[in-house]
């Protein structure tokens, strides 16, 4: 079978500032990031699309104790896209400290940053990054 | 199939250990051999669990050494599992699948993991090795960061006040120290209180580092046999009424993760096939990896409404004594979490539960014990119920 949207073609559509995800011709369901089947239905009649970029905060966590190779501390965070996937990233235009409940729910624009490659990762790589948009 | 049954069931002290994983297996495996009354030439088979050995020992293909550690006949393969947390309830689940279908009589399963040679910063690098490598480690996820997460959304979804919710939670880990006070064998020993609790580092808003079970070196393996030649050997065999085991992808495929998808489904097939319910469990050792977990296994297995037990530790519902003794050994939380080992241990405490061997920890008259254990985020989840009778 025939893999429609790989992680490098993923990962070069970050790198020209298109969230590139997959649409389904069954059910029309998106889903991003992207995989081998319709995030749904399991269907593998799939579109190259990209997302709009919008979307809510459903949760987060301020990382104080890091995995080797962080910087402490920094917020993880999931949130819905408009087309109705859930994505995780890291919400980057807050103190972390001032981090709280009241993030969730709020709208935000979805865009992406480059991590460091470790000893695993395979060089460098880009991951999906929120911001606040104005209300 | 036929009736299984567990026979021995070994656990080393939990805790820092000097001793390599091998040692700590061969402690574990050979006094589970001893108690069933059998020999290692016995064993047809070793289902061998560990995560983490490379990273750890520089150890991979740790199962046939543990053979030989083991003195196993050349003729039983060994075999190693690995599904994060959930490795070693995987491995046993897998014996007494294939002893069930009349593939062998006695399997010897269980496993051993060594985390603490790792150190936090390699460890918690390691264990953020069991998210989805591409999509969810790289933001710098960690565990604590996945329940902190659940924590958050419960706090939401049901409308409970974060600081209300963190005081309940304190309760849980209170609890499962002041079990942990009477069990030997756990990591700590003592009791807290819910200051102990609220006055900790944060690891990840909103958990607290008591609030988060340790690394902790250990092993543990269980002897899984054919009821009929498990009464040959033992007095007082425990059989196994029922298991379940289910799989869910990535968090962001799960999406809600106040709801445990993979343990919903686990432990309707394991009540199915035990022909029994949430109101029938006298006894459980559950995941409580951190506070939070063990809240929402409560209600994955329908003991609680969701949303509804999160008080369930502060009004001692789930303590000794209680409605449901929960994590009568400490639980991850005070006894332990040498992942690889850690389902082993859970089946070592409610067989010895069921056999009446727990001592001052004994829940009275229990027949009928759940264990619980959760692998990855929510990616595994396998259930075991055993009982003190035949079916």
């Amino acid at each position: 079978m025939d893999y429609k949207l790989t992680y490098d073609q993923y990962q070069e559509g970050l790198e020209q500032g298109k969230l590139l995800g997959l649409k389904c011709n069954g059910c029309a369901a998106v889903t991003f990031p992207p995989k081998s089947l319709c995030r749904e239905c399991n269907g593998s009649d799939l579109n190259v699309t990209e997302i709009k970029g919008h979307g809510t905060l459903r949760t987060f966590t301020v990382i104080r104790v890091p995995p080797k190779g962080f910087t402490s501390p920094y917020v993880v965070a999931m949130a819905e896209i408009d087309e109705g996937a859930w994505v995780m990233g890291n919400l980057v235009d807050i103190n972390p400290d001032d981090a709280d409940m009241s993030l969730i729910g709020k709208k935000v624009r979805i865009g992406s940053q480059i991590v460091k490659g470790d000893t695993y990762s395979g060089g460098d790589s880009r991951v999906v990054t929120f911001t606040l948009a104005e209300e | 199939m036929r009736q299984v049954a567990i026979l021995g069931v070994a656990m080393t002290k939990f805790g820092v250990s000097e001793k390599t994983n091998l040692e700590m297996f061969a402690e574990a495996g050979l006094e589970a051999i001893a108690q069933s009354n059998l020999e290692p030439k016995d064993m047809e088979a070793l289902y061998f669990g560990n995560c983490l050995g490379d990273f750890e020992e520089g150890q991979m293909h740790m199962a046939p050494f543990a053979h030989a550690e083991l003195g196993l006949p050349i003729s039983a393969p060994a075999t190693r599992f690995e599904s994060a947390c959930a490795t070693a309830t995987v491995a046993i689940r897998h014996a007494a699948l294939l002893v069930g279908a009349g593939i062998y009589d006695v399997v010897i399963a269980g496993g051993t993991e060594r985390a603490c040679a790792m150190g936090t910063p390699l460890a918690t690098k390691t264990f953020a090795m069991a998210h989805h490598a591409q999509y969810e480690s790289r933001p710098g996820l960690t565990f604590p960061g996945v329940f902190a997460m659940a924590a958050h959304m419960y706090s939401d979804k049901y409308g409970i006040p974060l600081k209300e919710l963190k005081r309940n939670m304190a309760e849980v880990a209170v609890k499962n120290h002041y079990h942990g006070s009477m069990n030997p064998k756990a990591h700590f020993q003592k009791e807290i209180d819910v200051n102990t609790v609220l006055d900790g580092i944060m690891v990840a808003d909103p958990l607290q580092l008591f609030d988060c079970c340790p690394f902790s070196d250990g092993a543990a393996a269980v002897v899984v046999a054919e009821a009929g030649k498990a009464k040959e050997f033992s007095k007082k065999p425990v059989y196994i009424a029922g298991m379940g085991q289910a799989s869910c992808g990535p968090l962001y495929l799960q999406k809600d993760i106040t709801r445990v998808r993979s343990r919903e489904e686990s432990v309707a097939q394991a009540y199915r096939e035990a022909g029994l319910g949430p109101d029938d469990i006298d006894v459980v050792e559950l995941h409580d990896c951190f506070t939070i977990a063990e809240i929402l296994a409560l209600e994955s297995f329908g003991f609680y409404e969701f949303g509804k037990a999160y008080d369930a530790a502060t009004k001692r519902e789930t303590y000794l004594g209680g409605k449901v003794a929960v994590n009568p050994s400490g639980g991850l939380k005070a006894k332990g979490h040498p992942i690889g080992a850690t389902g082993a241990a859970q089946v070592t405490e409610i067989v010895e539960q069921l056999r009446e061997e727990s001592g001052p920890r004994q829940v009275e008259g229990a027949r009928v014990g759940l264990v619980d254990t959760l692998g990855g985020d929510f990616g595994t989840v396998c259930n075991i119920i055993l009982r003190s009778e035949t079916s």
